[in-house]
């Protein structure tokens, strides 16, 4: 056909895979630096929020991947971080399974449900999805609730034992978990990375830009929404499974509750929503500010931590809707959302 | 289970829809008007309680003769989480939706921290009210009269609810607003002042029901988390925006939950109210008489 | 002549009670540019939709090569070669020009370097290489028709829906469009356009479709179309008379 004779290949530039491979040359001596970070910090106070705050960078990557990519704003996460935490910490405790494993099997086992709960979902559109999504996991914290297999209300202690990177305890130091959070961080989002740049990524930031359009240049709509699904899950669940390891006992509330939810989706929303780097952005922001304002403010239970943390929540999404990454001047991420 | 036993689980599960349906009617009246979820509805019902409890711990009035009172504070705060809050969201030029539940969201968690730092996390009940512990005998059922209450004052609501959107030029201009919000700036219609009303009685009605659910439910910073649930859920279920569709799904989702406590493990009802939601939505998502 | 590419056979469209195409006949022949006319409320673009697959008819069939394919969505269609554009562009706002034009060669070319590599073409080939980093919601309304025409050729279609293409442009730009058009069909897809603009139209299409009240009026070329006296006074009428 004529078109394809228009330009002779070699003088082809290449912006798109040109700006692709400089995130990646930038990304590889952040996450170096960040390696050394427990160098500086030897408070165990302030290293335990670096854990969480990679932890939650991590998360929100991967609730970035179903929301910000392909536009389906879940706010029921919770259920796939408790379906990672619950299934690690029953295979330790009850069939001495490491937690290694257990990460792998509540990640299947969260995909398995994704894509269960997906298919009729994905049908419902704007407010109803989210709404279903709620839902779903409102009912996920019950039936937990009142399983006796796994603990009820009671929960899950895991067993005390020696320090062990099999076992994932740590009970003294605190910097094998910020590595392995950062490991955690560093794979989804190098996962985001490929797939921004695999046709998956471009169907799904079309679908949620237009999926009218979309579907008229051959997206496959309802197939794009089961795997972002499906691959956010599973980092939900596998975040999950770690942060069992890390508290080493969970409940119901401490793990299912809607307050997850949207803990994944708002360092994503803060940072900039279907960016490489809105998530991390957004939890460095986030996440110390909450943990430090708790635990000045919010130990006597004045409530007014919550105060200070509702304002903040209302002024980021006021302020700048874009996410904190749109501040930056151009060249923009490929995945970055538009005006 | 004896008819008699059947028909005094019903009845209070009617009376309760009622009153959930009263809870619920602002959510859809706010959504319809402008397409927004408020994900502090919940914690509208909680501001009412404590407003209804406060003015009896510190004044002594009755949380009937509250009502009024706590209905218009409730109108103000709406108009000035609008006001304050939403208009802005609604500026948003890009990830309008996730703006607009985060901002509602934050509305929400600041309401909930200044209920704790002002009242403590305690639980707190009004203790006597004429209401209080009555029941009243109804061809052989016994109904707690306060529920009995509720379940008048939610029937009067709607109707004359169903009076102003039908009757009055303000109910006219809500009307007009959520079919073309361009078109009424056209008529001069003032969209702002359409918006903050409709917030303000949106608020008031879920105000109403707070004030009634004060004599027979204890309050506590974080009470309107699971009423909030059973709104989206009943709003959901009717249909977003729908009016009658809030009465309808509202009676239908105390019925199933009465029932369903007869049946589950009382830990487990919500459970039977949530999984009927969701039946109904993936057969029909749009609920049952909502518009697409 | 050849089999016709597409073939319409007595469809019909309901919404509710309105019926907006009635036992609707026509087909398009391989190579050709058809215009789709009529006065508005015709029916034009619920046809047009009907072709592209945006939803289905209530009645009656849509043949593809002889292929049923009816009940088959827009996502197939784009596979076996149907392409279109909106009415109102439709950019897919988070992204460059380059990658929207890129989620339509994904459908040719699976691997990111290939689509990369055809979606440049592409817009070199509708003339607007230049702007291939710019975001797509900084885009001139002109320059966002181009994009929608670039990210339908990118699906390497055999047979191009243009939605009111011309509407709103310059005379110059316009023009631009018209020889755009031409040189599409030169490279062999087939062309159907709903147009409003009827001197833009009539000298570009072999053929033309005149709809009025959801009913084919007359069909033929330009030149019997415009002295069919049933669509003078349905729709030309006070103009073209008056010239």
């Amino acid at each position: 056909m004529a078109i394809a004779k228009a330009l002779p290949l070699a003088t082809v530039p290449s912006p798109f895979l040109a700006r692709r491979r400089r995130q990646l040359l930038l990304a590889v001596p952040v996450f170096a630096l960040l390696a050394l970070l427990p160098l500086l910090v030897r408070d165990v106070y302030l290293q335990n929020v670096l854990v969480l705050t990679l932890m939650y960078a991590a998360l929100s990557q991967s609730w970035n991947i179903l929301g910000g990519y392909c536009g389906q704003i879940s706010l029921g996460h919770a259920l796939y971080f408790g379906i990672g935490a619950y299934t690690t910490s029953v295979l330790f405790v009850n069939f001495g399974i490491l937690p290694w494993g257990g990460m792998l099997a509540g990640g299947v086992l969260a995909v398995l449900v994704a894509l269960l709960l997906g298919y009729p979902c994905f049908k419902l559109r704007g407010h109803y999805f989210s709404i279903a999504t709620i839902v779903i996991a409102e009912i996920g914290l019950l039936l937990v609730h009142n399983w006796d297999y796994v603990g009820a209300a009671m929960g899950i202690q895991w067993p005390f034992g020696p320090d062990s990177w099999a076992t994932l305890q740590f009970a003294r130091d605190k910097v094998p978990y910020f590595h392995l959070a950062l490991g955690l961080f560093a794979i989804t989002w190098l996962v985001t990375w490929v797939i921004e740049g695999s046709r998956w990524g471009f169907w799904w930031r079309a679908v949620k830009d237009d999926t009218e359009a979309a579907q008229s240049l051959g997206v496959e709509v309802f197939r794009s929404k089961m795997a972002a699904a499906a691959v956010s899950a599973f980092f939900t669940a596998v975040g999950g499974a770690f942060y069992a390891a890390f508290v080493s006992y969970i409940d119901p509330e401490s793990v299912m509750s809607f307050r997850f939810s949207l803990l994944f989706a708002l360092p994503a929303v803060l940072g900039g929503i279907g960016t490489l780097w809105g998530p991390a952005v957004g939890a460095a922001v986030l996440i110390p500010l909450t943990e430090i304002t708790r635990s000045y403010l919010g130990g006597n239970g004045s409530g007014l931590d919550l105060v200070i943390y509702g304002v903040l929540i209302m002024l980021v999404a006021l302020a700048r809707p874009e996410g904190l990454l749109s501040l930056l001047p151009r060249p923009r991420a490929a995945g970055e959302g538009g005006r | 289970m004896t008819t008699q036993a059947l028909l005094q689980v019903l009845a209070s599960g009617l009376l309760m829809g009622l009153l959930y349906a009263l809870i619920a009617v602002g959510l859809s009246l706010i959504f319809g008007l402008m397409d927004v979820v408020n994900f502090a509805h919940g914690d509208f019902l909680m501001v009412a309680m404590y407003a209804a409890f406060g003015l009896w711990f510190f004044t002594g009035l009755d949380p009937l003769l509250a009502a009024p009172l706590v209905t218009g504070l409730l109108f103000v705060l709406g108009a000035l989480a609008y006001l304050g809050v939403v208009r802005f969201a609604m500026r948003a030029r890009s990830n309008a939706g996730m703006v607009q539940i985060f901002a509602t969201f934050g509305l929400a968690i600041t309401i909930q921290g200044l209920a704790q730092f002002l009242f403590t996390p305690d639980y707190r009940s009004i203790g006597q009210s004429w209401l209080g512990e009555r029941t009243i005998n109804l061809g052989g059922l016994f109904l707690p009269l306060p529920q009995v209450y509720g379940g008048v004052v939610s029937v009067l609501t709607f109707a004359a609810l169903y009076l102003l959107m039908s009757r009055t030029d303000f109910g006219k201009a809500l009307e007009a607003t959520r079919e073309d919000q361009g078109a009424v700036a056209l008529v001069g219609i003032d969209r702002n002042r359409v918006f903050a009303l409709g917030w303000g009685l949106g608020a008031a009605l879920v105000g109403l029901a707070g004030a009634v659910l004060a004599i027979f439910y204890y309050v506590h910073p974080q009470v309107g988390g699971p009423f909030s649930t059973i709104a989206y859920v009943v709003v959901a279920l009717g249909g977003f925006g729908s009016i009658f569709g809030a009465l309808v799904a509202g009676v239908i989702v105390g019925l199933i939950e009465a029932l369903a406590t007869t049946i589950l493990p009382p830990a487990l009802k919500s459970i039977g109210i949530y999984s009927l939601y969701l039946a109904v939505v993936f057969l029909r998502p749009r609920g049952l008489f909502g518009r697409l | 002549m050849s089999a016709p590419l597409l073939e319409v056979r007595d469809v019909t469209r309901r919404f509710g009670g309105l019926v907006a195409n009635s036992h609707v006949s026509m087909e398009v022949r391989q190579g050709e540019i058809l215009g789709l006319i009529g006065p508005n409320g015709a029916g034009k673009s619920t046809l047009f939709n009907l072709i592209a697959g945006a939803f289905p008819p209530s009645a009656g069939q849509i043949l593809l090569e002889g292929r049923d394919i009816t009940t088959l969505p827009g996502t197939a269609r784009c596979g076996l070669g149907i392409a279109r554009t909106f009415q109102v562009p439709r950019s897919f706002d988070s992204m460059t020009v380059l990658e929207n034009v890129m989620v339509g060669a994904f459908v040719r070319h699976p691997r990111a370097h290939a689509a990369q590599a055809a979606a440049l073409e592409t817009l070199d080939y509708v003339g607007l290489a230049a702007r291939a980093g710019a975001p797509a919601g900084e885009l001139t309304p002109p320059e966002k028709r181009r994009l929608e025409m670039a990210r339908a050729l990118a699906t390497r279609p055999r047979l191009l829906l243009l939605d009111e293409v011309m509407t709103g442009l310059t005379p110059s730009e316009a023009q631009k469009g018209v020889e755009l058009v031409r040189r599409v069909r030169e490279a062999g897809v087939t062309i159907v356009m709903v147009e409003h603009v009827m001197e833009v139209v009539m000298p570009l299409v072999d053929r033309a479709v005149v709809l009025h009240l959801g009913e084919v009026l007359a069909e033929g070329s330009p030149q019997q179309v415009v002295r069919d006296d049933g669509v003078i006074t349905a729709y030309l009428g006070e103009r073209h008379r008056a010239a």
